[in-house]
């Protein structure tokens, strides 16, 4: 194995550094090493979306990111949606609208649909549908997941 | 309250990311396995050599059959045939065969990439049919010890053949109804292999403290893997002790023990925690669901009656027995349909072959027996003449009635369900649009399993609560369920109850986590449990007022009686003196009563779909689903739609995506790129969710479950609708765009488009 690198990041929004094995991943630095296990490994080969995070504002799949590469990025993981214990308006409308069953798809689609939103804050049913197709639910049938974003965007619209 | 769509009380957890899972769990000195798994289907093992892997730097142990002494390396609930590590013989490609064990996961790794295993291939078998050739090489011919001796539904055959199971299921007289009978209609059809893909992979973390062995694992049934492990290490069940945390995602694919050998072996040989962890390919090379081929003929009046069927399942059951014996089982009692029919017959084979073993699905050989049955009753009815609608309407087994002998009796008016999935999808019989049909099913489950159930309920000074149960929360909501059934019960708010669940050191005994049962049978647990604890308070109330206890009375959480009334928390610190204490109730719940007749209940499936197809693909596209909950009482309503929704949907992946394939002697799709599910663009344009409360159940007011309803008769549902849509039945799921397209292609455009 090869000598660990040192990376500079900052990491909802504490900046702190680490040396990490050249192999290690983003999902399992967040995980095994500072202990953010609200990040999901699933399929492993970025199709599920479960371990989303959002790199420098960026939606991108932990699972299949190296740990080094986030060397002077800013990442966003589902530990820094809510503010305290009130929670963000995407978490609460996937709360008020049952989209979450087992809950291991969810962190995920939180931070999607937070990219989703920062991009549009407006979408339609089918905007939704196509910009979360990269993440998979196999508990709830994806229709409470699509209201709660319509819903959230509409709350964080007005707010 | 109950009827009362509460919010989730794990929701918050779950989307802030707190919410802990089998996976998060480090334990301190915790080493990690990875397995070396078989690249043979079929083979003995000539040698192993680990040395490479031990001298890689971090590993600890290499862990081989050969290395687990006097245990009994065996695990299996019916059949113990399953070895922990492969002994002297593999039986399927990506069998585990040698674990090693390492400081971290990628030593683990690395040192697994190093062994080296030599075998000699025997002949490989993937399909029933080679399976059961003459003069074929046999997968099994050990002479295994059973587990649940209790378990009688089917028989096995080990040692004859490579049959491995049967079950078979006979009245009245079926040859003579088909010799007389106007109308003789025969389908044949092939339900694909399939992985359940519940996203939180198997995984386990197991050590040993002072000689009791713990486990946190991903089991849906932390009691059943209690027992397992109980055997291997010839422990006391006091000396094992296993945990579920939150699963994400069962679906039944986590019923019984999985990887938690492979961790408790390790920990042992290593003295210290060990995590063995699956990914999606490992989880597939675990379990899948059965695949099978099904022919069944059914007799019919000339008016749609059905006069008797005959049915013939075979199912590629893999390599070992796991729960394949009890789906096949299912599948079964459940082919034939919710119908009153005076003659059946139905054998059922489950085949081992060299495939990865099958366990348990939501639905349990329903999905599969259901394709056939309804598809049948579909392509009867247009030969007939008859209305698909009516034709299941004359023959739909009335409330009370029985359409399996020696069962309960038909707790639910599934004429009225059907009417409303009708109504609700404008079905017509005589419209017929171009690339466009409309399908419905119905189906009826013996569900809730063997009534075995045990709730406590204490009571806290403050007026706070605790439920403990061994019913593991997987995502279907029993934590939040049970807690309106026993803030209901006691006369408290929600927000007072705490559920703590599957500890099977602290938590009560619970049988299983599936067949739909939590609500109704869990449910009754807590029900009686808390009605104990109100007994309890009645008779402290009667104490301190010094009245009998027929005159004091619990209600809105206070004990009342002549001489004013007290809160639960005044009379427990009353009696016990001082702010300390607790009043503890107990549920049992037993095959007693209204218990007594099996099953416990019918849980009901009624959906419909319309599908349009793509004109030049083939593509079909579901848009618009119906399904039916028939409930008795829904605890909580915005649950049980996300239950027939979410069942729906995997149902709607095996009709239209999902198929494990076999291409010689491996898969060739055992990942998430290959093995499609269904995606956020799936989803229907238009979905109703119905729920209907009659209140007939045997749970709490009325309960009766949901969870895997939806999901059975979703498959024929849609091949009907697609034959409606081009004019051609089909005879497998999934409809692909390719199968369908080549099912149009048989006919004139110009036929399909009229």
């Amino acid at each position: 194995m090869t000598s660990p690198i040192s990376i500079k990041v900052t990491i909802n929004g504490r900046a702190t550094s680490h040396h990490v094995p050249p192999r290690m991943i983003l999902a399992e630095f967040l995980r095994d090493q500072l202990g953010l296990t609200g990040t999901k490994i699933s399929c492993e080969i970025q199709v599920c979306g479960a371990c989303t995070v959002l790199v420098d504002g960026k939606p991108i799949s932990s699972c299949t990111y190296l740990a080094a590469d986030i060397d002077g990025r800013e990442v966003m993981t589902i530990e820094g949606v809510a503010e305290g214990d009130s929670l963000h308006p995407i978490q609460q409308a996937f709360v008020d609208h049952n989209a979450l069953q087992c809950g291991f798809c969810t962190p995920g689609f939180v931070m999607a649909t937070l990219a989703l939103l920062a991009e549009n804050q407006n979408p339609t049913e089918d905007d939704v549908a196509h910009y979360l197709e990269g993440n998979i639910c196999r508990c709830t049938g994806y229709r409470p997941i699509i209201k709660a974003v319509i819903d959230a965007a509409d709350r964080m619209g007005t707010s | 309250m109950t009827g009362m769509s509460e919010e989730r009380v794990d929701a918050h957890a779950k989307v802030t990311g707190k919410a802990l899972y089998a996976l998060d769990l480090t334990v301190s000195g915790m080493l990690h396995g990875h397995l070396v798994r078989s690249t043979r289907a079929h083979a003995t093992i000539r040698s192993i050599d680990v040395a490479a892997a031990l001298a890689t730097e971090g590993v600890v142990a290499a862990i081989t059959a050969d290395d687990l002494g006097d245990l009994f390396a065996r695990y299996g609930h019916i059949v113990a045939d399953h070895p922990i590590l492969a002994i002297d013989k593999v039986r399927y490609y990506g069998e585990p065969v040698v674990l090693v064990v390492a400081d971290n996961p990628y030593a683990a790794a690395d040192g697994a990439s190093h062994v080296r295993v030599r075998y000699a291939d025997l002949p490989v078998m993937i399909n029933p049919e080679d399976a059961l050739a003459e003069g074929a090489e046999r997968i099994h011919s050990e002479d295994y010890e059973y587990g649940d001796r209790s378990f009688e539904e089917a028989q096995s055959t080990l040692g004859d053949s490579n049959l491995a199971h049967v079950a078979d299921l006979e009245w009245g007289d079926v040859d003579g109804a088909f010799a007389s009978a106007p109308h003789v209609v025969e389908s044949n059809v092939t339900y694909p292999m399939l992985y359940a893909y519940a996203m939180e992979p198997y995984n386990a973390v197991a050590w040993f403290d002072e000689g009791e062995l713990e486990v946190v694992s991903t089991a849906q049934h932390p009691f059943q893997v209690r027992s397992d492990l109980a055997r291997i290490f010839s422990l006391p069940l006091n000396q094992v002790r296993v945990r579920s945390p939150l699963l994400g995602g069962g679906y039944g694919s986590k019923s019984y023990t999985k990887v938690e050998p492979l961790a408790a072996v390790a920990a042992w040989i290593t003295g210290r925690p060990v995590k063995v962890a699956t990914d999606v390919d490992g989880a597939i090379h675990t379990t899948r669901a059965d695949g099978a081929t099904i022919r069944v003929r059914s007799a019919f009046a000339d008016d749609g009656a059905i006069l008797a069927r005959d049915f013939d399942i075979t199912f590629n059951t893999g390599a070992y027995a796991d729960n394949g014996p009890l789906v096949l089982a299912k599948a079964v009692n459940r082919c034939y349909g919710p119908y009153l029919i005076p003659n059946v017959r139905v054998r059922g084979r489950a085949v081992f072959t060299n495939t990865v073993p099958t366990s348990s699905y939501r639905g349990f050989g329903a999905p599969q027996g259901n394709l056939a049955g309804e598809l049948n009753l579909d392509q009867a009815a247009e030969k007939i003449g008859i209305d698909p609608a009516e034709i299941r309407r004359r023959n739909l087994v009335p409330p009370g009635g029985r359409h399996l002998p020696g069962k309960r009796g038909m707790d639910a008016d599934l004429v009225g369900d059907l009417e409303l999935v009708l109504d609700a999808l404008g079905w017509k019989q005589d419209q017929k649009l171009p690339l466009r049909g409309t399908g419905f099913g119905c189906s009826a489950s013996d569900a809730g399993a063997f009534p075995v159930s045990t709730a406590t309920v204490r009571l806290f000074p403050d007026g706070s609560v605790t439920v403990l149960t061994g019913s593991t929360e997987m995502g279907q909501g029993s934590r939040t369920a049970l807690a309106q059934i026993a803030a209901r019960e006691l006369g408290i708010k929600l927000d007072r109850v705490r559920v703590v669940q599957s500890d099977t050191a602290a938590t009560p005994y619970e049988r299983t986590t599936g067949a739909s049962r939590t609500t109704t049978l869990t449910g009754l647990a807590v029900q009686r449990a808390c009605r104990d604890a109100l007994r309890k308070l009645e008779e402290i109330g009667a104490e301190k007022m010094d009245c009998t206890i027929e005159e004091v009375k619990t209600a809105d959480g206070v004990v009342a009686g002549p001489q004013g009334e007290l809160g639960y928390d005044e009379a427990i610190q009353w009696w016990f003196g001082g702010v300390q204490g607790e009043i503890t109730g107990v549920g049992v719940v037993r095959r007693a009563g209204d218990l007594k007749e099996l099953p416990p209940f019918w849980e009901i499936g009624m959906v419909g779909v319309t599908v349009t197809v793509d004109r030049d693909t083939g593509r079909p596209t579901v848009e618009h689903l119906v399904t039916v909950g028939d409930v008795g009482h829904a605890i909580n309503p915005a649950m049980v739609e996300g239950q027939d929704l979410g069942a729906a949907t995997q149902g709607l992946g095996a009709a239209l995506f999902e198929e494990l394939i076999y291409d010689g002697p491996q898969l060739v799709n055992p990942n998430l790129v290959d093995y499609r599910v269904p995606r956020t663009t799936d989803v229907p344009k238009r979905i109703d969710t119905i729920i209907v409360e009659n209140a007939d159940g045997v749970g709490p007011y009325g309960a009766k479950g949901s969870g895997e309803g939806s999901l059975n008769p979703i498959g024929g549902a849609v091949a009907s609708a697609v034959a409606r849509a081009i004019g051609v039945w089909p005879n497998e799921l999934p409809l692909t765009p390719e199968r369908v397209w080549r099912l149009m292609q048989t006919r004139q455009v110009s036929d399909i488009d009229s």
